[in-house]
């Protein structure tokens, strides 16, 4: 353990396959899983859900949240929210964005077109971390791609994640809907500003306040906004930020299945009948 | 290759082409190469491997027609391609699939020779460039994996490639070297780029000499016996082919299970957030096909030590050939070093499993028993099973252990697969 100590030390680097781990692993609580439309190999999004999710993502998330990967005229994108093509216009038209420069070489802004990609709440990362003190808002284009919700131990990890997945989608409801009063011995030392979250990867300690509130937003397709549904409404939605061909990919993947499948079985009998008069 | 074609083209065309640059007659006796005629599914990985360069190649050449080096595009420039490009999502993950499949192939391929003795005289040098190809795909594959630029890809570049510093004397040289600078930075990221797209263009040249390796002495097959007669042989086409083209479209079906259904599950989630200098992901883990020797790195208590056992790990496959004291092939008729064969398999997949967890408590131990049995397997227990073990009498021919297998007058039974 000693000689490991020194080695570690000595390549600087290292340092973070040892300590990494033991500050933050065992102590992520796994998220709540959902049985979410758009899992398995059939699955498709909601998009009902899908347009509930992005009204969320817009009327609280997008305060402080950028969505960089995506722009105005995808809402409208087959396999999507699919949002009719004048409301597509009429979200974007919304925002201010900065266009030009003009024939007198001014800089001018402009209401958003389809084109644009989803305004940032702020111009900069520096700019987003003074509003909210001193922490990072990440960006959430691809959140549910690059965490993951579910932990097991490592006997049985690669088997279940292979049918559960990483679980990112769950892991945004888990954050979402996970604020807890922190255990005794932890409320002592609260940092200043800081909410209890057992379900935040860099936890338990998060900086965003508990963004979602009963009602917080008023569904005009009459589904009670609680906050459950709103954090299971803004995961699904950003799931589908994520990987926005899903639904492509899964129909191409059957059609591209059954191809191979009776391409398998020809192939096999023209290789019997070949070899049938050959002792083998 | 090897002695004069049989090949005589009728058309005169064809004659005065082929007797300036006989590619008509080579192509022919390619067709027609005898091949032993009782090979199982285990020879069609060669077939399988080829074609999953193939693939990779198609499928990078495009990726690179819209994929942008800088630290400041790249991660963005391959969303791009999921997102904008057409179907782009499928390029990418047929290509990042696709490494995977490589090596799946490629282990499969490998632990083949070794259970057949493939390796064995007259096959050395052949079995060599093997290995060589080996190295050239780990290379390539790591490289490629820095490419998109997410947090696996920066960290992974960074724990590898400061590896070299432990080299006396020149280390930090090749690390500057390596890096285009003093960290993990724009030149780096295009200098992989670079040498990603080059790589696999050497990986074909490797593969060339060793199909013309093979093409000397012939395949080796599961009786380890050689070939004697025409009687224990078929022509390549159509028998092979059909035989690989059948095994080929059902390791498509795995690749496109994983393509279409299960897209990232062979990545780390991780490197879907984009690389940060600052920020030390949590656990730092290679690709699953390095997971072994990764663990076999950091088995051992000492930088440079762990360098070198890793090479070593590699480095020892070229020995081989020389270490085997069996004059005997194939382990079907080596009772003993059968039973080693598994447990070497195991010991691998156990490397793997250490490699993938963090080096606390206990899987130190395990890492460093693993690793220790690794080098034995080749050091120790090759060697001497070769020399004290009683191999089990060989048939005569193919033929006759073909035979053996079903008497005269039962209709032929399908190979064991
Ligand atoms: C008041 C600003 C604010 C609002 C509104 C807000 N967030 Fe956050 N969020 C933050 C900050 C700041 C962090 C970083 C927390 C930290 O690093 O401790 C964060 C972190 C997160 C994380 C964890 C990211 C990680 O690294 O694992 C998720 C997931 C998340 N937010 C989702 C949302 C969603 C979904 C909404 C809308 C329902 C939302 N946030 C609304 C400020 C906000
Ligand atoms: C031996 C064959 C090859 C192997 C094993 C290989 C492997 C890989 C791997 C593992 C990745 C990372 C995938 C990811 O997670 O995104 C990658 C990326 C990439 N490769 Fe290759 N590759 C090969 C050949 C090629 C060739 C011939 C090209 C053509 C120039 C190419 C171009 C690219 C590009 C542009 C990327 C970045 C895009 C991306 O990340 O998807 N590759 N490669």
């Amino acid at each position: 353990m000693k000689t490991l100590a020194k080695f570690l030390t000595a390549a600087a680097l290292s340092t973070a396959l040892l300590a990494g781990p033991a500050l933050a692993a065992g102590k992520v609580k796994n998220a709540k899983d959902i049985a979410f439309s758009f899992e398995g190999p059939f699955g498709t999004f909601d998009r009902a859900q899908l347009q509930r999710g992005f009204q969320v993502y817009q009327e609280v998330c997008s305060a402080c949240h950028s969505t960089d990967l995506l722009s105005y005229r995808n809402l409208g994108d087959h396999g999507g929210p699919e949002f009719p093509e004048a409301q597509v216009k009429a979200v974007a038209a919304e925002v201010e964005v900065q266009d030009g420069p003009n024939g007198d070489g001014e800089m001018f802004d402009r209401p958003g077109r389809p084109s644009d990609k989803f305004k940032a709440p702020f111009s900069n990362d520096n700019e987003a971390r003074a509003s909210n003190d001193g922490a990072l808002p990440p960006d959430l284009s691809l959140i549910t791609k690059a965490r993951e919700g579910f932990h097991y131990p490592w006997y049985v990890s690669p088997f279940i994640k292979m049918w559960t997945g990483n679980g990112g989608p769950e892991y945004v409801h888990a954050v979402l809907t996970g604020y807890t009063d922190p255990p005794e011995k932890e409320a002592d030392h609260a940092p200043e500003g800081k909410s209890y979250n057992a379900y935040f990867a860099a936890g338990p300690w998060i900086s965003m306040a508990p963004p979602l509130t009963e009602d917080g937003v008023e569904y005009s397709d009459g589904t009670k906004a609680s906050v459950d549904q709103m954090a299971k409404d803004v995961s699904a939605f950003l799931a589908w930020a994520g990987e926005p061909k899903m639904e492509e990919r899964k129909t191409m993947g059957l059609r591209v299945m059954i191809y191979l499948l009776i391409l398998a079985i020809l192939m096999y009998l023209i290789k019997l009948k070949l070899w049938r008069d050959v002792e083998h | 290759m090897s002695g004069h074609s049989t090949y005589e083209p009728k058309n005169p065309l064809a004659k005065w082409f082929d007797k300036q640059l006989p590619i008509l007659s080579m192509s022919y006796d390619f067709m027609v190469f005898p091949t032993p005629k009782n090979l199982n599914y285990l020879w069609t990985f060669g077939g399988i491997l080829s074609m999953c360069l193939v693939i990779q190649l198609v499928t990078g050449i495009v990726l690179a027609m819209h994929y942008t080096p800088h630290v400041d595009m790249a991660f963005s420039s391959v969303e791009h391609i999921m997102r904008d490009v057409n179907y782009g999502w499928l390029l990418r993950y047929i290509h990042a699939t696709g490494g995977s499949m490589f090596f799946i192939a490629v282990f499969v391929h490998i632990l083949r020779g070794m259970y057949y003795g493939s390796y064995k005289a007259p096959r050395e040098i052949l079995w060599i460039l093997g290995v060589i190809i080996l190295l050239l795909m780990m290379m390539t594959a790591f490289m490629g994996y820095v490419l998109p630029w997410g947090q696996m890809s920066f960290w992974g570049a960074k724990v590898i490639t400061s590896l070299f510093s432990a080299i006396p004397f020149v280390g930090d040289w090749v690390v500057t070297l390596l890096w285009g600078g003093f960290s993990v930075d724009n030149p780096t990221l295009n200098r992989f780029f670079s040498l990603h797209y080059l790589m696999p263009f050497v990986i074909v040249g490797a593969v060339a000499l060793h199909i013309w390796a093979l093409h000397i002495p012939g395949s080796n097959n599961p009786t380890g016996v050689s070939v004697k007669s025409g009687q224990d042989t078929v022509p390549f086409h159509p028998y092979i082919t059909m035989k690989d083209g059948f095994a080929a479209i059902v390791f498509l079906v795995l690749f496109a299970f994983f393509v279409f259904y299960k897209p990232n599950y062979l990545g780390h989630s991780i490197n879907y957030e984009i690389a940060d200098p600052l920020k030390t992901p949590e656990h730092i883990v290679p690709e699953w096909y390095f997971l072994p020797f990764y663990a076999i790195l950091r088995a051992i208590p000492d930088k440079l030590g762990g360098v070198l056992a890793m090479a070593g790990a590699i480095v020892i496959l070229f020995f081989l050939p020389w270490l085997d004291t069996s004059r005997v092939r194939s382990a079907k008729y080596r009772p003993i070093f059968r039973q080693f064969f598994w447990l070497f398999v195991i010991d691998v997949v156990i490397l793997g499993f250490v490699g993938a967890n963090p080096p606390e408590g206990w899987w130190i131990t395990v890492g460093q028993f693993a690793t220790a049995y690794y080098f034995a397997h080749f050091l120790l227990i090759i060697p001497l099973v070769g020399l004290i073990e009683n191999p089990k009498p060989l048939p005569a021919s193919i033929s006759e252990s073909v035979l053996a297998n079903h008497p005269k007058g039962e209709p032929a039974a399908q190979p064991a697969e």
